[in-house]
């Protein structure tokens, strides 16, 4: 099938071929395999050496090298620290982290061993979001079992390693995925960012050196040991290695996960893997990163998706939400869609994310319902730019994306919502306006006894007319009509 | 330290490692405004959360702007404060703050003194680009505090005073995003809280959000009431402070003109509270030696060390935090309250006025001094015996709003008897002042010698927790000194674990004390003003004829003509009180 032949499966390996309540499954399947040659070799700088190699990088949004973290949370003395799972995934529509945690935990038990033992930490933990009964309740069994076959607790296959897992709840705040703030809600301070540095390497959970990594990074990792750092760098882009899961959501025919190499066009995901645009309407734009992504064209179609190509244009990969817009989408109304999403999350720390995102959605609403001017657009991009580049954390940093790439791409469509007070996707209710063509219309009186709020007028078996000032806009008259009279403006 | 260099607006500077771009800049005489950014140096108080973003700055190289606060110095940085990127970003917070933030500054408590009205004159702020939704939050009104939270600006000075230097817990973030503010759990009002009322939550507060109970108006009916005797005590560390109201450098002693100004109000009497600081240093002080006697004696029952108990902000925190030591204390009353006491139940009488028709006011560094005086065990049939109590803020407003020209104001003295004091009572307005006074008295009567020195130098400064023996004539007697009451909890976690050495213990609320207290002139952060005012003290002491409480003539006069004895049956009546366990609303008694 088309869907499945430019996927390669690396994080998601194990997801349906194995039963993830029975560890042994997982280790037919070469499980544990990894966390025992890495015990076995008992060089922790070595392993490392090997995660820096093979050019993983994070896969929850920030991007940053997977080895490197580990190295810098190593080299850091401390009588404790922290291996950390970033299990919080909140994007609205993702949802390839929960499918690993239900589909293959051990992977994760496996690689936060390995990465415990690289950087020298005993206790692990995984925070979660208290909305993913199945997965807390897969993990829980999983833990179980890899303490039963020695693979957690003290003195591992043998090795002087000890290392073990407990669960962290979430209570579902978005913003708890970024790293600090994870750490505070783990300590049971509120789920707030605070300034880097001190990095969690340095200071993290309970001042500790500590260590956060996403699912879809740990994933990867058993696998970079088992089939070598060389095998995994050789698929991907030059700066970014290995393979993204992507989330793919939208106006597209074939929907749900897939995971990809890097360095694949957004044209193949779309068109080849997605089966392109539902219902043979044109693709519009693509929103990738999740809420705080950007809106990528029909330009950006060939771009080989990576990290750093999604940054220069605009985006980012974020956690690997893929949204797809046809042409029926109104670009104002996507971002403030999205936008609705960050103020909502937005902890409410820093002003440009508390109460700039909160003016950057009500500039929007004035331009959806047709009240915008010309100097409005202004407000919006300084704003944005400015919230860009003040606010504390990533998820303000990134928060204005929405509108600044719709902005650039879809400038028009900005200013016929203000000049013109038209929608041009048809979307915008208060902007349409529904008129009854006098020459079509039989007067047979159908929209007026449809019309709720009486706006429509006419003597029978003569031309009928639309009030403007009272009609709401339901197209009920419109859908009434049988002669073709009603049309939308 | 080693020292770096970089480049702040184009001049090449250096500094030691570690210093923030902030302070570097400052040191240069560069000033990048700040909102939420705190630093009471040498006080061990700072609140830097980076989150107002006003301080913001350009790094090169760095992809975005960066909080000068809490970014440090890097070697060869160049940082630009000033430049278009710069100037437009914290021009629009700022306006992002302003959009959400009331515009009723004519009628703010905080007018002329709010440090968001400073920004938007110095930012010349005329008109603001967004018109949206603004916070809105239920008026909270406590004994004493007064929360208008649609005024917060989420800078989060108050919660780090009530959290980290006060270990009081009663304030804290809650909600998120527009929504989020700084409320008691549940935002219920603070009054179910843990709360002490310290008010240093209100001492930082850099906007009108938090601002004492205002009891001025009260004051004026109550004087200008031809049935009402109205007398007013002055607390010891106003007369340090009131002068800066008033453009006088900190530090000014203003005794004098602080008296003619009351009796210009039209106070009938003007008191001291220093006089019955004297006085509680006769009551606490045989206190002190009644049980140190029966300690050294081999008591086991007797508690020791005993507590002073002058600070009724830390009286409500024992009285929550540490209900199983409430034995401990003195039970020796405020000097507040002393003077209040003897005001209705011995002045009243001597002047041939009903008790009823006596008003006391008092005028306190405080804010929890409003909260104390309305504490039942403090009324007689439900009458007061301190009616009002009014901060240094108030009072100044008081004197500009009676066209009195402060600072060209004869110098006068109190009125008599209850305006007669000694140095001992000056220095209650510092911390380690009450014990010092303590001291000096219980030195020479337990000894029956003068002590060598009247200056115990070893007792006085201003870090948190300090420590001193003094030698009582070959017995050597164990002093301990808090102020802050996340250092007072330090001591009673001692006690509580039975490992406290000391035989007497001070503890004061407020970092500094009285000269720093919640109703005071605000500092803005500027820990000089607080030294300032604590030298003033000392000095005020130094220029006293008699500098200790049990050569109050008219101390002395009281105990002989009314009262008896100190710590006697009629002093227990009038001058002890006793304590209580209190719980907040959310607190499971797990006794029952």
């Amino acid at each position: 099938m088309d869907v499945n032949k430019k996927q390669l499966r690396i994080a998601l390996r194990n997801c349906g071929f194995i039963d993830p309540e029975n560890i042994d499954q997982y280790i037919v399947r070469d499980g544990y395999m990894a966390l025992a040659n890495v015990l076995m070799q008992n060089n922790p700088q070595a392993a490392i050496e090997v995660v820096k190699k093979s050019g993983l990088r994070g896969r929850g949004g920030g991007g940053f090298p997977t080895g490197l973290k580990w190295e810098l949370a190593s080299k850091n003395p401390s009588d404790q620290k922290y291996m950390i799972c970033n299990a919080d995934e909140g994007d609205p529509g993702a949802f390839m982290d929960r499918s690993i945690l239900e589909g293959d935990p051990h992977s994760v038990i496996e690689a936060m061993a390995i990465g415990g033992f690289c950087i020298g930490a005993t206790k692990g933990l995984i925070y979660i979001r208290a909305e993913y009964p199945l997965a807390i309740k897969r993990l829980e069994i999983a833990i179980a079992q890899a303490r039963e076959y020695g693979f957690l607790g003290q003195k591992i296959l043998g090795s002087d390693f000890d290392f073990d897992l407990e669960l962290r709840y979430g209570a579902g705040a978005f913003v708890c995925g970024e790293e600090t703030a994870l750490i505070h809600s783990m300590e049971g301070m509120r789920g707030e960012p605070t300034f880097k540095p001190p990095f969690p390497a340095q200071e993290g959970y309970l001042k500790k050196p500590s260590n956060v990594n996403n699912v879809e990074t740990f994933a990867n990792i058993p696998v970079i040991f088992n089939k070598g750092w060389e095998w995994f760098s050789s698929i991907g882009t030059e700066k970014s290695k290995g393979t993204k899961v992507f989330a793919l959501a939208g106006q597209i025919n074939n929907v749900g996960l897939i995971e990809v190499p890097m360095g694949i066009t957004l044209r193949e995901v779309i068109f080849e893997i997605g089966g392109g645009i539902k219902g043979g309407k044109q693709f519009k734009a693509v929103q990738t990163g999740g809420p705080s992504g950007g809106c990528l064209t029909e330009a950006f179609l060939d771009t080989p998706i990576d990290y750093d190509n999604l940054i220069a244009a605009g985006s980012m990969m974020g956690s690997g939400g893929m949204i797809v817009m046809d042409e029926t989408s109104c670009m104002p109304a996507v971002a403030r869609f999205y936008l609705d999403f960050t103020v909502e999350e937005s902890c409410g720390k820093c002003t440009p994310c508390r109460i700039g995102n909160k003016r950057l959605c009500e500039i929007l609403d004035k331009i959806i319902e047709g009240k915008g001017t010309m100097d409005d657009l202004t407000i919006l991009k300084n704003l944005s730019q400015v919230i860009k580049d003040t606010a504390l954390c990533g998820l303000g940093q990134t928060s204005p994306n929405p509108i600044l790439s719709t902005i650039d791409h879809f400038w028009d469509e900005y200013v016929a919502h203000v000049t013109n007070k038209k929608c041009p996707a048809g979307q915008c209710k208060s902007m349409k306006q529904y008129i009854i063509d006098a020459e079509q219309c039989i007067g047979c009186t159908a929209c007026a006894r449809a019309c709720p709020v009486g706006a429509i007028k006419g003597e029978k078996k003569n031309p009928h007319s639309i009030n403007q000032d009272l009609c709401i806009k339901c197209g009920a008259c419109y859908e009434k009509c049988k002669f073709n009279a009603i049309s939308i403006i | 330290m080693e020292n770096i260099k970089l480049t702040i607006d184009n001049k090449e500077i250096e500094v030691a490692a570690g210093t923030t771009i902030l302070k570097a800049a400052r040191l240069h005489n560069i000033e990048i405004p700040t909102l939420c950014y705190f630093d009471l140096k040498g006080m061990d108080i700072t609140n830097k959360p980076g989150s107002c973003r006003i301080c913001t700055v350009e790094i090169e190289g760095r992809k975005n702007l960066a909080p000068a606060c809490i970014t440090e110095c890097m070697p060869g940085m160049i940082v630009r404060t000033n430049n278009i990127r710069v100037l437009n970003a914290r021009r629009s917070v700022l306006e992002l703050l302003l959009s959400d933030h009331p515009t009723d500054c004519l009628i703010c408590p905080k007018s002329g003194n709010c440090e968001l009205q400073a920004l938007a004159v110095r930012f010349g702020i005329r008109e603001l680009p967004y018109q949206g939704e603004k916070s809105s939050h239920k008026r909270d009104k406590s004994p004493a505090i007064l929360r208008d939270m649609d005024k917060c600006v989420m800078c989060r000075r108050c919660e780090m005073m009530c959290n980290k230097f006060q270990t009081v817990g009663a304030l804290s973030a809650v909600n998120r995003g527009f929504n989020a503010v700084v409320a008691p759990a549940f935002e219920d009002s603070l009054s179910q809280t843990a709360c002490t009322f310290c008010g240093q939550c209100v001492a930082v507060c850099p906007v009108g959000a938090l601002s004492e109970v205002n009891h001025t108006a009260s004051v004026i009916r109550a004087i200008n009431d031809p049935k009402k005797t109205v007398v007013v005590q002055t607390a010891p560390a106003v007369r340090v402070a009131i002068g800066e109201e008033f453009r006088m450098k900190p530090g000014t002693i203003a005794t004098g003109q602080m008296s003619a100004a009351l009796r210009r109000l039209g106070f009938d009497y003007v008191f001291d509270t220093d006089w019955s600081a004297d006085l509680t240093i006769m009551e606490e002080g045989t206190e002190l030696l009644g049980r140190l006697n029966k300690y050294l004696a081999g008591d086991k029952e007797v508690k020791m060390p005993l507590l002073t108990s002058c600070c009724p902000a830390w009286v409500k925190f024992f009285e929550h935090q540490f209900p199983d030591l409430k034995d401990i204390p003195s039970t020796a009353k405020s000097p507040q309250q002393m003077f209040g006491a003897i005001a209705k139940n011995y002045f009243a009488q001597k002047i041939g006025v009903k008790r009823e028709d006596l008003i006391v006011v008092s005028v306190m560094p405080c804010l929890a001094k409003k909260y104390e005086l309305s504490r039942d065990e403090f009324k007689t049939d439900n009458n007061p015996d301190v009616d009002f109590s009014i901060t240094t803020r108030e009072l100044a407003a008081l004197i500009k709003q009676a066209n009195i020209d402060f600072s060209s104001l004869p110098e006068e003295d109190f009125d008599s008897p209850l305006g007669e004091s000694t140095g001992a009572g000056v220095i209650f307005g510092t911390t380690g002042g009450v014990i010092e006074a303590a001291v000096r008295t219980a030195y020479e009567i337990h000894t029956g010698k003068p002590c060598p020195s009247i200056d115990f130098t070893e007792l006085r400064g201003l870090e948190g927790i300090r420590s001193a023996t003094i030698d009582f004539d070959g017995l050597p007697i164990n002093i301990g000194i808090a102020h802050g009451l996340s250092n007072a909890r330090k001591l009673l976690e001692e006690i509580r674990e039975g490992k406290s050495q000391f035989h007497a213990i001070e503890i004061m609320a407020c970092p500094g004390g009285c000269i720093n207290g919640g109703g005071q002139p605000l500092n803005h952060g500027d820990s000089r003003i607080i030294q300032a005012r604590w030298e003033a003290i000392y000095k005020a002491d130094k220029d006293k004829p008699i500098r200790k409480s049990h050569e109050n003539k008219s101390v002395q006069q009281l105990y002989k003509e009314f009262l008896g004895e100190p710590c006697g049956e009629k002093a227990h009546h009038l001058l002890h009180t006793h304590y209580f366990k209190r719980k907040t609303e959310f607190e499971v008694d797990l006794d029952k």
